[in-house]
């Protein structure tokens, strides 16, 4: 009876169905936690009013302000308004929101906000087998823990805010296994962005992602974070990968992860959600992780993706032009050694703890070269904390480099941090779309280490090149 | 929800693949708290130029796609951010459906709760149509089909409670919570 075995997906989805979906209508599924912040909430609240509802859990619901925040302490902190007046106001909102409907709220002078994708998990809210929204895209980050988490739109926070449910079809199954080591100066981000190359943009579209294989196995939870935050950009809403004991290290201290008896029901619990041997996924591909080299896109989404040393191709394709022309590139064209005028690092995909070592392990004694801007914003208050008792930004600072606070910042600009028209930023976050980082910006995604890199040479650099050194 | 059955109109044609949520609507007009509005900032960067006034040599701003409520676009159209702001743009413009060869799952599904028909067809139809801006299409919802001035009908996959939705013009909420006494069964066995 219990003889066929099952997919990671495929059982946290069955521990979810209230209702499970017929012909005519999808399941009900039931939803564990559910993140929200200041810009897709607003029209939920509102419908919630109109309709004289309640939030059926706010016990399951946790608030943050971190895509329309300023960055800069004097406006956190005080000393000096917000500049963006809309902005100020959706802040303001949410507060009002949160308060009027007993939602916890981490607000902009919290020492535990951040950006909602990484608080989540450093509170240890995170948890495998969960079911995990937010009105944010990547919110598929969470999947890294064995958690099913995906974005949805307002509509969707409005259900969840009613009933903790959602309306869904089963998403299919793609298991993306990754053999071999990562090679020095080779990272989780290059591996993620060489997996999107493969895919591309849309490969992913109605499945979920498994991520497995060796390479995954050993990687740490910071790293996982940043493959499944870029699974929507393979069109993927989730991707998933098997919790375990690095997984259960993580989780072990942070605060509100179970404690005590239920701590060790719970593992107990998260060690059966693993894919069974000989489960079935609807598609799979292979990826040799030991084969990459650091990756940097040159186009304006995130499947325009070469190695570093690498040279843009060339296509017919009338999108694809138009992407190079946006850019300032052409085909046959080598990327490294463009100059360059902005790095951003920061953003749910690459602003955690390990990322800030990882640039500052190239910064350390040297400096942001001459006529490039550099911004650091890490991704929570607590990272920030975390990397100031290490001194990373002083290594920061001393370079010439911004140390601000944490948020979305740069990544979408949506908070007044910009990117200039024309002017190329290499950047750690996820997405290189025409005008994200301001409007007419060329982004370029890379790593914590080449971005580091780029910034002390002032052009675009292999970071093997500084690390060998 | 505004019940929506057939939609009759002459095509306005994107011929772009991978059109993203941030072209659809820039981050910076998210800045709002209501879902009104968003239609004047539609394809923003690529309708105005730096002074705010309209690019000529953009389709939307051609006296021949006035009033077209049909758009069609290359595939993968709506990638990216769960921003229900794309379709509450694209809606308020005055399009009630757009028609492409692939859809990004969160854009999909964000359009069909706001009115907005995606219509999923092949290569060959798409060909045709990126190839004949203009032509006047019928959309019938309740049949799931295309009608092209050729004559030829293609029928589109549409999820049938999806379109049960679309065709009375009722949300989900109600639905959900006609499960209430599900849910709170659900609640009492749901592990901590």
């Amino acid at each position: 009876m219990n003889a066929q075995p099952k997919t990671m997906l495929e059982k946290v989805w069955e521990q979810h169905e209230v209702v499970p979906e017929s012909s005519e209508t999808p399941a009900v599924l039931y939803i564990d936690l559910h993140l929200t912040h200041e810009v897709t909430t607003p029209q939920a609240f509102t419908v919630l009013r109109e309709r004289g509802l309640r939030v059926r859990r706010p016990d399951l619901t946790l608030a943050t302000m971190d895509h329309s925040t300023p960055t800069r302490t004097e406006q956190v902190f005080g000393g000096a308004p917000i500049t963006i007046e809309s902005a100020a106001k959706q802040i303001h909102e949410l507060e009002k929101n949160c308060a009027e409907f007993g939602i916890e709220l981490l607000g902009l002078q919290s020492e535990l906000r951040g950006i909602v994708h990484v608080i989540g998990p450093e509170l240890g809210l995170t948890q495998p087998g969960k079911t995990i929204v937010c009105g944010d895209s990547h919110t598929s980050t969470h999947g890294a823990f064995g958690a099913l988490a995906f974005g949805i739109g307002s509509t969707e926070v409005g259900l969840v805010f009613a009933t903790q449910c959602l309306l869904q079809r089963k998403p299919r199954t793609l298991a993306v296994n990754v053999k071999g080591t990562l090679r020095p100066g080779v990272t989780a981000k290059d591996l993620i962005l060489a997996i999107i190359g493969t895919l591309g943009v849309s490969g992913g579209t109605g499945y979920v992602i498994e991520y497995r294989g060796e390479a995954i196995r050993a990687l740490d939870m910071d790293e996982r974070m940043t493959i499944c935050n870029m699974s929507i950009e393979a069109g993927a809403r989730a991707g998933m990968v098997a919790p375990d004991e690095t997984t259960f290290a993580y989780l072990k201290s942070t605060p509100r992860a179970p404690k005590g008896e239920a701590w060790d029901r719970a593992v107990a619990r998260w060690k059966q959600l693993v894919t069974d041997p000989g489960a079935r996924f609807d598609r799979e591909i292979e990826i040799d992780a030991s084969s990459l080299e650091p990756m940097i896109t040159y186009g304006t989404n995130p499947g325009m993706v070469i190695p570093i040393t690498g040279s843009v191709p060339a296509s017919g394709d009338k999108a694809f032009d138009k992407s190079l022309a946006y850019m300032g590139f052409e085909a046959g064209a080598a990327i490294r050694d463009k100059p360059v005028n902005v790095v951003f690092i920061g953003s749910c995909t690459n602003a955690r703890l390990s990322d800030l070592r990882d640039a500052a392990g190239v910064m350390r004694g040297r400096k942001v070269a001459s006529g490039v801007q550099m911004l650091v914003v890490p991704g929570s208050q607590q990272v920030k904390k975390a990397a100031e008792a290490e001194g990373l930004d002083l290594v920061f600072k001393d370079a010439g480099a911004e140390w601000r606070e944490s948020g979305c910042s740069m990544c979408l600009g949506m908070n007044g941090d910009l990117v200039g028209a024309g002017q190329y930023s290499v950047s750690t976050s996820n997405r290189n779309f025409e005008g994200r980082q301001g409007i007419g910006a060329r982004t370029l995604l890379a790593s914590p280490l080449t971005a580091a890199a780029t910034a002390v040479r002032g052009r675009v650099t292999d970071p093997r090149e500084l690390l060998a050194g | 929800m505004e019940p929506i059955k057939t939609i009759r109109s002459r095509t306005a044609v994107l011929p772009l693949a991978n059109i993203d949520t941030d072209q659809i609507i820039p981050a910076r007009f998210l800045r709002s708290t209501s879902r009104e509005g968003f239609g004047k900032h539609l394809f923003s960067e690529w309708r105005y130029d730096e002074s705010g006034a309209p690019r000529a040599d953009f389709v939307l701003n051609r006296p021949e796609a006035k009033g077209c409520t049909v758009l069609v676009a290359g595939r993968n159209f709506g990638c990216g951010s769960s921003r229900e702001h794309a379709p509450w743009a694209l809606t308020d413009y005055g399009f009630r459906a757009v028609i492409s060869t692939e859809f990004a799952d969160i854009f999909r599904n964000n359009s069909l709760k706001n009115s907005l028909v995606p219509v999923l067809v092949d290569e060959a139809t798409s060909a045709w149509l990126l190839a004949n801006p203009g032509a006047e299409v019928t959309v019938d919802v309740e049949t799931a089909t295309l009608a092209l001035p050729t004559g030829k009908r293609i029928t589109f996959p549409i999820e049938p409670f999806a379109r049960y939705c679309l065709v009375n013009g009722v949300d989900e909420l109600g639905f959900l919570q006609s499960k209430a006494a599900d849910i709170s069964a659900y609640e009492s066995r749901r592990p901590v």
